[in-house]
Order: structure tokens, then C-alpha cells, then sequence
């Protein structure tokens, strides 16, 4: 590449370094104040989009594209105020997780509305009025719009670095950011700082998301690519730092710029097509600076932010009436291939709930005696499936092999993504496993020659006796309810105790020699090791695995298994995940609109059964205890 | 011999010299209070005996071995007990499973998958908490104790490993002046049955005049005066820096 | 004692299902130093929580000023001019000492007959607080525990407050602050002020404070002067020392 090209390129970048800025700043002034990461963050600014879209073509002109792009920032910002006053403002007090499960469920319903007012086409907006050409730059020609971009990011952040530094607002959001308690209890609305900085965070990704409009079209799929840019960004930047979010916006949008400016490149005894390579690039860039500086370019560590959860009950082993509720279903699910004969889709519906079963269990290993809110399980998911689903299609192994195969590609997986993971906590964590649950997402996604791309693998059946539903429903029982009794066999041995330890106090755990990393990192590795088999057995029963199957969404699926259940419980996973593998296989099919549905279920469990299903019956069960 | 030496510690934090060429040792068995004004270094010097600072400058010699800038775990395992300023448990097990858990570490047990917790090193435990009188509590929620019981139950932690030297930040912080004396003449008790020796921080004055076999005092980083409760009450030096006229506390009143 | 600047009926709190506090009634006259006193995990930190709107669940009347703030939100209360420094201190460790007492500036405010209360500025505070003097562009997290002690108590009085809950001033503190907090909340008493604190040391209680309640287990257990405690030797070994 010459250099004029790679300059080029570079200012490319710039100008994609503002779009990422805009999200990511408002991402971590939003998280500063009211400690919540809000996912529906990158949702605000595909709004954005859409709406300076409609702005441009129905108003039309000078007024319709700049006048739009600016009304498009107040109206998302009064959205942003919206959310605040109605939604979020009832989980200030609720564990984070509950906060991250509450904004990931505006996403899906912001995703569906979108869907229902726009449609499902992409769409173009007209080119900036003004600044429909382009200037010469080393002999190539650089749209003048570019330039636009290139010039408003840094501005955006001198207004908000000297707002923040030299007004009083300015000093109120920084000290709410340490103790919002403190800033109330020295005669400070609370409220209308939380409602406005949320509004301002809402406004700036609304602003971001309409300056796009010229540049790209207006898609559905930007909510989600965007929030996971926007996450690398503040983890790689640091939570909390403005400008840190800038100079990793432009580092991240640098490398990816000059992977595809170099293109394809042939060493001689093999071609690489940089340009497909770049979000193993931005993972790389990720990888560094997280080992140089765990918590980003310009942040410090994690101050101490004061528990609101209850702490847990100490585990204890299980009561007889459980150990007896406990065999009588597995008998039950013995027997449901007798009960099948007349309805068969039952078998199918047990396979779907046992391999929930294992994801959720698994999942929970990690959450609740872990402390490790992976938003990312899906990823051991998926290496799982297609470590099974690859060995059976380029090396036709058979079958035994492929599951045994697929817990190994996981295990792997786990342990070199979990050697990160296990160096953050709290939503730093959840970020990051994020992240690389999208890198492996996209990596099945871009690597088509070894994947199919979007197509997938198809034609991994089972081979006889096991191509029989009731068979091959008999042996995911069989390794369902061996992955489960592993895992809390783990849990009451020293191993667990010592996760648990490290979760409670990682001081105290430290200063009685347990090396709190190492544990944790073994923890999760073996939580991904478990779900592979999910993953495997999943590829197997469906003959296939597509891109499609192991999107964030299967993450937050897990997610919202586990809590459903309770996570301060060893059985409420398997429950939670009984019950939301059933309603997803009978229920949600239903809908073009499932999305919406699964929001609003999300949004009732996070409201409504803050402790789960199973933690409900529990403390109802000890309240009734005590009356009697 | 001395346990524990320090020789010319220092550590600087921005520009700050939080710890400035600080030298002391203490014997075997004895019972050394550090004092001094906030901010003199106290917890700083502290931090870097048990691992969770690393010095700048200087060394820590525990039973002639170098531990500077040794991890916590590893400073543990050479036989350094501690307890915390302010006293927590593991809060999701038993009182009993927190020490179990200690001793579990101890035995280098961690990574055993498959044999229950519950049984392991269960009479042990049940004996340090003998010894701090909190066997009665072996089987409750331990985030449920009362403040100076968790006090208690952090003690027979630390002792878990047999330490030979224990170190405590301001073991009475937060409780009131009777517990603080009982708390303090269980320590004592206990450390001379076993010969360990003692390096507490301490803000109550009453407690270290009446406990302390040797008192150093630390201002501005620097170690200003070292000896025992008579010479350090008497220290013009302290008395300017840290003790003031000693009406809000009974021991130095003259 | 002049009229009540503060008056608790029959309060109760609770953390989650544990109570903390049982149906307490007290009460703070205008220019009064009163101290609460008892040991670790008594309720006095609640207490203060409670007073200042802090705990989600709360039961019981608070009288301030002459107008009820049970139902208020910790910042309409903060602004009716009840100042709270808290036993942690809570200092924006991000912010420069100017900065943190700007965080606590509201505007100057009249007793319920009124009379101005006094009112503070950096420059009157730096007075009352030399140390701080010294260091107005210090970041709050560079400052030692005893610096951050005034600085809580400076940008308390920032608000020019009528009454101010002190909780624990001399806890974890020298002995040498702990006399400079005394003369501190002396010199505020002078001014007019109205203190509410909390404390375990009684040779300090017995330096500022003209009333004591004592509490145990989140009821009060006696009542009376300095000078009464300080002769009742019975009440001191009971709840207070050895």
C-alpha cells in the first residue's frame, strides 16, 4: 500500500472515529452517574438514523438534513428522558444485573418498533446539502461530508471535557458519579441530574446516529454491531473517561480502516484477506491494552461502588423432599418417550429444554458462585456446535467423536477468552464477554470458506440408532443430568468453596492464599467446557448450525434462564430454563414480533420476581416457615 | 532473632514520600503497636509487610527471608497472619466453613473437585473456634454476627495457618471499649500460648498502653519514636504530633 | 432549653427484615449540642440515616424547623438546612477540595423566626479549617483521613445549615484532630448552630456536648446531662465503657 493510500485511509477512520465516539461517550457518562450500562444504547443511535432519515426525505433540503439531524438529537434525547422516568428509575435499587437484563429488553422492543414504523429494508438518506462534494487529498478525493465528521468529534469533546471540568453541572455529575447518596444528602435533586445526563447521553448518540445518515443506510442490525463497537471502545478507552473514549474511537476505527485499506495480501504460501480480518483486529487491539492497562487507556480501577444486593445464603445439600422431587422427575423424563408415541413433538421439545438446561446450568456455575456476569455464553455455545459441526463436515468424523469434540473446542475457547475476562469485574466483565461473543460470532460469520457464512453447516445428523428422536432424546438426558450433578459436585468441593470465596471478598480470599484469578479462570473454563456439550448436542438434534443460533441473543437467552430461575439458587437454572425453553418453543414462535414479547417478559421478570422463580417460592416457603 | 525486619523502607505515592526510609524489628513473641496521625504511613507500611503494596525501596525481612513485593497468598503461605480493619466474613457460608475454608487453603486443597467441603478439616475449625468462643455460632450464616463477633471469627482465620507472625490493622476499630479490651486480651492470650509475634495499628490509646510490650510511632512517613509505653507518653515529639493535650482519651492524661 | 430544632417521635427503621431502630423520640434544641451515644451497631449511624430521609424504610415523625420532613427526600430535607456528615466521609475523592465544597454550596437561609443563620464562604472556612487552607487544589483522594474530616465537616457547613448531624466525628481519627473536631464544633455551637452528633469516645462528649441520649440496641436508654453522666457510673459501664 503507498502512502497517499494509507493516509487516506486513515482519515477514513477519523471520520468513522466520531460515529463511534458519539456512542461510547454518552455509553459512559450514562454508566458515571447512574451505574447502569445501558445496551439500548446503541439502539438510541440507530434511531438516530432512522428518524434524521425521515427528517431528510419527507422535510427534504438544507432544513430536512441539518435542521433534522439536530431536532433527530432532541428527540432521542427526550426518548433517553422517557426511559430514565418510566423504566429505569424503578432499578436504581436492583442488582446489575437486573439493570443490564432491563436495557437489553429495550432493545429487543426498540428493535421491533423500528421494525413496525420503518419496515425491514435499509434505507439511504440523501447526501449532505452543502457538502455533496469533495476535496483532493494526495491526489484522491475525500468527501467534504467526511471532513465534516472528522472536524465535529473532536469538538464534541472539547464542549463536554471543559462542561464537565469548569461547571457546576459539570462537578455535580463527577461527584454523582463517586456518591450519588452524598450529592442527595447536600441538597441536590438527584433526579433531575440522573433524568438530564441521561438525556444527554441519549441526545449524543442520537446525534451520532443521525450524522450517519449520509454515510450509510439506515439497518436493523445496527443496534447491536454498534453497542458491541461502543463496548470495545469504553473498555479499551476506560469506563468514565471522555477522553479516553475519543482516542480509542480512533484507534479502534484506525486499525480497522488499515485492514481494509491493505486488503488482500499474498505471503507467498498463503492469502490473507485483511479486510475480513477486522474484528480479529480489534480483538487483538482489545487484548493488549487489556493486559498493559486492565482498566483501559486513560481509566482507573473500579472504585468501590457501595452493594445494594442481598448477600446469599450460605449452599446447603440437598433436603430429602428435594433429593425425592428430584428423582421422581427424572423418572418422569424417563418415561416421556413412552408419552411421545402420541405426540412427538413432545421429544423435541425435551431435547430444546434438557440442552437449555445444560446452557443455563452452566451459565449459572459461573454467575452465581462465580460472580462472573458473562453476557457472552454464547460463545462456548457456538464453538461447541461448530467445533461438533466442522469435524463432521471436512473430517466426517463420527458422531461420539464430534461430542466429544465440541466441550474440548469450548474448553479452549474459554480459557483463552476467560484469561481476560477473569482480570475485570462487574460490568467491565460483562462488556468484555460480550465482546468476544461477538468476535466469535462474526469470526463464524466472515470466515466463510471454513464456515458457509451465513448459510452455516448443514447435514449433521445423527447416525442410527441415534437418528431415532427418542434415542438421541435419551442421550442428551444422559449428558444433561451428568453436566449438572458434575457441576454442583464441583460447587460443594473445595473448588467451588474457593470460587465462592473469591466472589465474596477477593481480598480476603487472597490474603488466605487462594489465587483468585486462577480459580476463576478455571471456573469459567469449566462453565464453557459444560456448555459446549449443549452446543454439540444442539447441532446434532437440529442437523445444523447457522450464524443465526449463537447470536448475542442466545446470551441473553441464558441470561434470562438463570434469573428466571433465581440465581442465589443451585435448582432455580434448571427451573428457569424449563420454563423459558418451553415458552420460547410454544409461545414466542407464534409472533413476527417475539422480540417485543421477549422485552416485555424480561421487563416483567426484572420488575416483578427480582429474586426468580425459585428464589420466590423459597422466601415464601421460609415466611409461611416462620409464621407457623 | 527477630521475627520481622524492616530496613529502610520507602514508598512514594505522586510526588509524596508516604513512607520514608522506615526501619524496626520486632522479636519473637512480642506485642508492637504502630501509632501515629493519620496519614503518617501507617496503613501504607502496612500494606507492603502483607503484600498488597510493593516497596519502592527497602526490605522486609520475615525470618531472614526477603517477602518485598511478594503477593499477599504467597506471603500467607511463608507464615504471615492477618485481620482487617473492618472485619468481614466470606457472607455466603457458615461461620464454620469460613475457617474450614482457611485450613482448606492451608493444606493446599483448593483445586480438589470431588470430595464435599463440608467434611474437610471440620474438628480443626471447630477448635479455633473453640479458642475464640464462637463455637456455639459454627453452623449460622456468618454474615448474620454481630460486629465483634465477626471480629472473633476473622481471629481464628488468621490463625489458621499457624502463622508466626500476625499483623493487624486497627483490630478494635468500630466497637466499643469493652469489647475492645476482651478482644484485645484474647489476641494477647492466645499469641502468647503459641509465641507469635504481634504488629497491630491501633487509634485507641487505652488499648495500646495497656497491651502493647512496644510501641513505634510513625509521622509523616517517618519513624519518630520507638520504645516502650513510659518513654512514648513522655516524647515531646509525639506528644506535639499525635497525642495533643490527651484530653480526649484516659490513658495519657497526666 | 429554647425551642426544638429537631424533634424525632416514635421512630423505626429497618434494613431488609432486621429492625434496627424502636420507636426512638428525642429531640435537639435550637443552639444545643447533643450527643448520641452507645456502642458499635446501637442504631446511631440509622439514626442519622433515617433523620436525613437515607433509609428506604422508615417509620415515625421528624420535626424540623417547625415543619414536618418525615416524608421528604434527602435533598429537600438537605435543603430545608439540615447539613449531614457522615462516619465514612464520603469526600468526591475525583474533586479538588474547592471543589467539593462547591458540590455543598446552597444559598444562605433564616432560622423559622427569622433571623439569618450563618451563612459560609471558602474563604471563612478555610479560616475555621487552616489545613485546608493550604491545599484548595488537593484532590480529595490525596488528602489523609484527618484533612478528609474537615473537609466533610467544611462542605457540610457549605450549605449553611441550621442543625448538623455529625456522626462519629472522632472515630478512626488522632487524638490531636480529635481535639481540633472539639474545638470545631465549639466554635459552630458559638455561632448559633445546632448539633446533632453521634460518638463512642465520652472524654469527647463530655469536651462538647451539653445533653446525652444514651442508645442500645436502637432504643434510648437514659437521658440527661454531661454533667449527670459524668457521676452515674453505673449508666458508663453498662453501655459506654469498661
Amino acid at each position: 500500500m503507498t502512502f497517499s493510500a494509507f493516509f487516506f485511509q486513515a482519515l477514513n477512520g477519523l471520520s468513522t472515529a466520531s460515529g463511534l465516539f458519539f456512542i461510547a461517550v454518552g455509553l459512559s457518562l450514562i454508566f458515571g452517574v447512574s451505574r447502569i450500562i445501558n445496551i439500548a444504547h446503541g439502539s438510541l443511535y440507530m434511531l438516530g438514523t432512522y428518524i434524521a432519515y425521515s427528517f431528510a426525505t419527507y422535510i427534504g433540503g438544507a432544513l430536512g438534513f441539518w435542521g433534522g439531524i439536530v431536532a433527530t438529537a432532541l428527540i432521542v434525547g427526550v426518548i433517553g428522558a422517557l426511559i430514565e422516568i418510566v423504566l429505569l428509575r424503578r432499578v436504581y435499587r436492583a442488582p446489575e444485573l437486573f439493570q443490564l437484563l432491563a436495557t437489553f429488553a429495550l432493545v429487543l422492543v426498540i428493535n421491533d418498533a423500528t421494525l413496525w414504523i420503518w419496515g425491514p429494508e435499509d434505507l439511504l438518506g440523501p447526501r449532505a446539502p452543502g457538502l455533496r462534494g469533495s476535496i483532493e487529498v494526495l491526489g484522491r478525493q475525500l468527501p467534504s461530508y467526511d471532513l465534516f465528521l472528522i472536524v465535529i468529534g473532536p469538538l464534541v469533546l472539547l464542549v463536554l471535557h471543559f462542561s464537565l471540568a469548569r461547571t457546576r453541572f459539570g462537578r455535580l455529575v463527577r461527584a454523582a458519579t463517586q456518591d450519588r447518596e452524598m450529592v442527595s444528602a447536600l441538597g441536590v435533586n438527584q433526579a433531575v441530574l440522573f433524568t438530564s445526563v441521561f438525556a444527554l447521553g441519549a441526545a449524543l448518540a442520537g446525534f451520532g446516529g443521525a450524522l450517519q445518515v449520509a454515510r450509510e443506510p439506515a439497518n436493523l442490525a445496527t443496534d447491536l454491531v454498534a453497542i458491541g463497537d461502543a463496548f470495545v471502545v469504553v473498555v479499551v478507552g476506560g469506563m468514565g473517561s471522555i477522553t479516553g473514549a475519543y482516542l480509542a474511537a480512533v484507534i479502534i476505527a484506525e486499525v480497522k480502516a488499515v485492514c481494509i485499506g491493505i486488503g488482500v495480501v499474498d505471503f507467498g504460501f498463503m492469502t490473507v484477506n485483511f479486510s475480513k480480518l477486522t474484528l480479529v483486529a480489534e480483538f487483538l487491539v482489545m487484548a493488549v491494552v487489556l493486559i498493559v492497562r486492565p482498566y483501559g487507556l486513560l481509566g482507573r480501577p473500579q472504585a468501590f461502588v457501595r452493594s445494594i444486593a442481598e448477600p446469599e445464603d450460605p449452599i446447603r445439600a440437598a433436603m430429602p423432599a428435594l433429593k425425592a422431587l428430584g428423582a421422581v422427575v427424572l423418572v418422569v423424563l424417563l418415561c416421556l418417550p413412552l408419552l411421545a408415541q402420541t405426540s412427538p413433538y413432545l421429544l423435541i421439545l425435551g431435547i430444546d429444554v434438557l440442552i437449555a438446561v445444560i446452557f443455563a446450568t452452566s451459565l449459572h456455575f459461573i454467575m452465581g458462585p462465580g460472580g462472573m456476569h458473562s453476557f457472552g455464553h454464547a460463545a462456548y455455545f457456538g464453538l461447541g456446535a461448530y467445533g461438533a459441526a466442522l469435524l463432521v463436515k471436512w473430517l466426517a468424523v463420527p458422531m461420539g467423536i464430534a461430542l466429544l469434540a465440541a466441550p474440548l473446542v469450548a474448553f479452549g475457547g474459554a480459557l483463552l477468552f476467560g484469561w481476560f475476562a477473569v482480570r475485570l469485574s462487574g460490568v467491565y466483565l460483562a462488556m468484555l464477554t460480550l465482546a468476544f461473543a461477538q468476535i466469535v460470532w462474526a469470526l463464524v460469520f466472515q470466515w466463510e470458506a471454513l464456515t458457509g457464512g451465513s448459510n452455516g453447516v448443514i447435514g449433521v445428523w445423527p447416525p442410527p440408532p441415534f437418528d431415532k428422536a427418542w434415542v438421541y432424546y435419551l442421550l442428551t438426558l444422559v449428558l444433561a443430568v451428568v453436566g449438572v450433578l458434575l457441576l454442583r459436585r464441583f460447587l460443594f468441593a473445595p473448588f467451588g468453596y474457593a470460587m465462592r470465596a473469591g466472589r465474596d471478598s477477593v481480598l480476603r480470599a487472597e490474603a488466605i492464599g487462594i489465587d483468585v484469578k486462577r480459580v476463576h479462570w478455571l471456573g469459567f473454563a469449566i462453565a464453557g467446557c459444560v456448555c459446549g456439550i449443549a452446543g454439540g448436542l444442539f447441532a446434532f438434534a437440529k442437523g445444523s448450525i447457522s450464524p443465526e443460533t449463537i447470536h448475542v441473543s442466545r446470551s441473553i437467552d441464558g441470561l434470562v434462564m438463570v434469573l428466571l430461575g433465581g440465581i442465589q439458587t443451585l435448582t432455580g437454572p434448571i427451573v428457569g430454563a424449563s420454563v423459558f425453553a418451553t415458552l420460547q418453543d410454544t409461545v414466542m414462535r407464534q409472533t413476527e414480533y417475539w422480540r417485543a414479547l421477549l422485552g416485555l417478559i424480561i421487563l416483567l421478570l426484572v420488575l416483578a420476581f427480582p429474586q426468580g422463580i425459585v428464589g420466590a417460592f423459597s422466601s415464601l416457603w421460609r415466611k409461611s416457615g416462620v409464621k407457623s | 532473632m527477630s521475627v520481622l525486619a524492616i530496613r529502610s523502607l520507602s514508598k512514594t505515592f505522586g510526588g509524596v514520600r508516604a513512607v520514608n526510609d522506615v526501619s524496626f524489628e520486632i522479636a519473637q513473641g512480642e506485642f508492637l503497636a504502630m501509632i501515629g496521625p493519620n496519614g503518617a504511613g501507617k496503613s501504607t507500611c502496612f500494606n507492603m509487610i502483607n503484600g498488597q503494596l510493593e516497596p519502592d525501596s527497602g526490605e522486609i525481612l520475615f525470618a531472614g527471608r526477603d517477602i518485598a513485593g511478594l503477593e499477599a497468598r504467597e506471603i500467607w503461605r511463608l507464615g504471615v497472619g492477618r485481620t482487617f480493619q473492618v472485619a468481614a466474613t466470606f457472607g455466603s457460608m457458615t461461620v464454620i466453613e469460613n475457617v474450614q475454608m482457611a485450613l482448606i487453603s492451608h493444606a493446599h486443597e483448593i483445586y480438589h473437585f470431588w470430595r464435599a467441603s463440608a467434611g474437610l478439616h471440620r474438628d480443626r475449625a471447630l477448635d479455633l473456634l473453640e479458642q475464640v468462643g464462637m463455637r456455639e455460632a459454627a453452623g449460622r450464616p456468618s454474615r448474620e454476627l454481630a460486629y465483634g463477633d465477626v471480629k472473633r471469627v476473622e481471629l481464628a482465620i488468621a490463625l489458621a495457618n499457624e502463622p508466626r507472625l500476625l499483623l493487624m490493622d486497627e483490630p478494635t476499630a468500630g466497637m466499643a471499649p469493652r469489647e475492645r479490651n476482651d478482644l484485645i486480651a484474647l489476641v494477647k492470650r492466645l499469641v502468647v500460648e503459641r509465641g507469635i509475634s504481634v504488629l497491630f495499628t491501633e487509634h485507641s490509646m487505652d488499648v495500646v498502653f495497656a497491651f502493647a510490650d512496644r510501641i513505634i510511632v510513625l509521622a509523616r512517613g517517618r519513624l519518630i519514636a520507638d520504645g516502650d509505653a513510659a518513654s512514648i507518653r513522655d516524647n515531646a515529639q509525639v506528644r506535639e504530633v499525635y497525642f495533643g493535650t490527651g484530653k480526649t482519651f484516659a490513658g495519657a492524661a497526666p | 432549653m429554647s425551642e426544638a430544632m429537631l424533634t424525632v417521635e416514635r421512630m423505626s427503621a429497618w434494613y431488609g427484615a432486621a429492625r434496627i431502630l424502636y420507636d426512638l423520640s428525642f429531640e435537639v434544641g435550637r443552639g444545643e449540642v447533643v450527643a448520641l451515644m452507645g456502642r458499635n451497631g446501637a442504631g446511631k449511624s440509622t439514626t442519622m440515616k433515617a433523620i436525613m430521609g437515607l433509609m428506604a424504610q422508615r417509620q415515625g415523625m421528624v420535626r424540623f424547623n417547625g415543619e414536618d420532613i418525615s416524608n421528604r427526600k434527602p435533598f429537600e430535607i438537605a435543603r430545608r438546612g439540615l447539613g449531614f456528615t457522615p462516619e465514612d466521609r464520603r469526600i468526591f475523592v475525583d474533586l479538588t477540595v474547592m471543589e467539593n465544597l462547591d458540590v455543598g454550596r446552597q444559598p444562605p437561609r433564616r432560622f423559622a423566626d427569622g433571623k439569618p443563620a450563618p451563612s459560609w464562604t471558602p474563604e471563612q472556612l478555610f479560616t475555621l479549617f487552616p489545613n485546608l487552607a493550604e491545599m484548595p487544589d488537593r484532590l480529595g483522594g490525596r488528602m489523609s483521613g484527618g484533612e478528609q474530616q474537615m473537609l466533610t465537616v467544611a462542605r457540610t457547613l457549605m450549605g449553611n445549615p441550621l442543625l448538623v448531624l455529625l456522626d462519629e466525628p472522632s472515630e478512626g481519627v488522632a487524638p490531636l484532630i480529635v481535639e481540633q473536631m472539639a474545638h470545631t464544633i465549639i466554635a459552630l455551637k458559638q455561632q448559633g448552630l445546632s448539633i446533632l452528633l453521634s460518638e463512642q469516645n465520652i472524654h469527647f462528649a463530655r469536651l462538647v456536648s451539653d445533653r446525652v441520649y444514651v442508645l442500645e440496641k436502637g432504643q434510648i436508654h437514659w437521658q440527661g446531662s454531661v454533667a449527670q453522666l459524668d457521676t452515674n457510673l453505673d449508666v458508663q459501664r453498662t453501655y459506654l465503657t469498661v
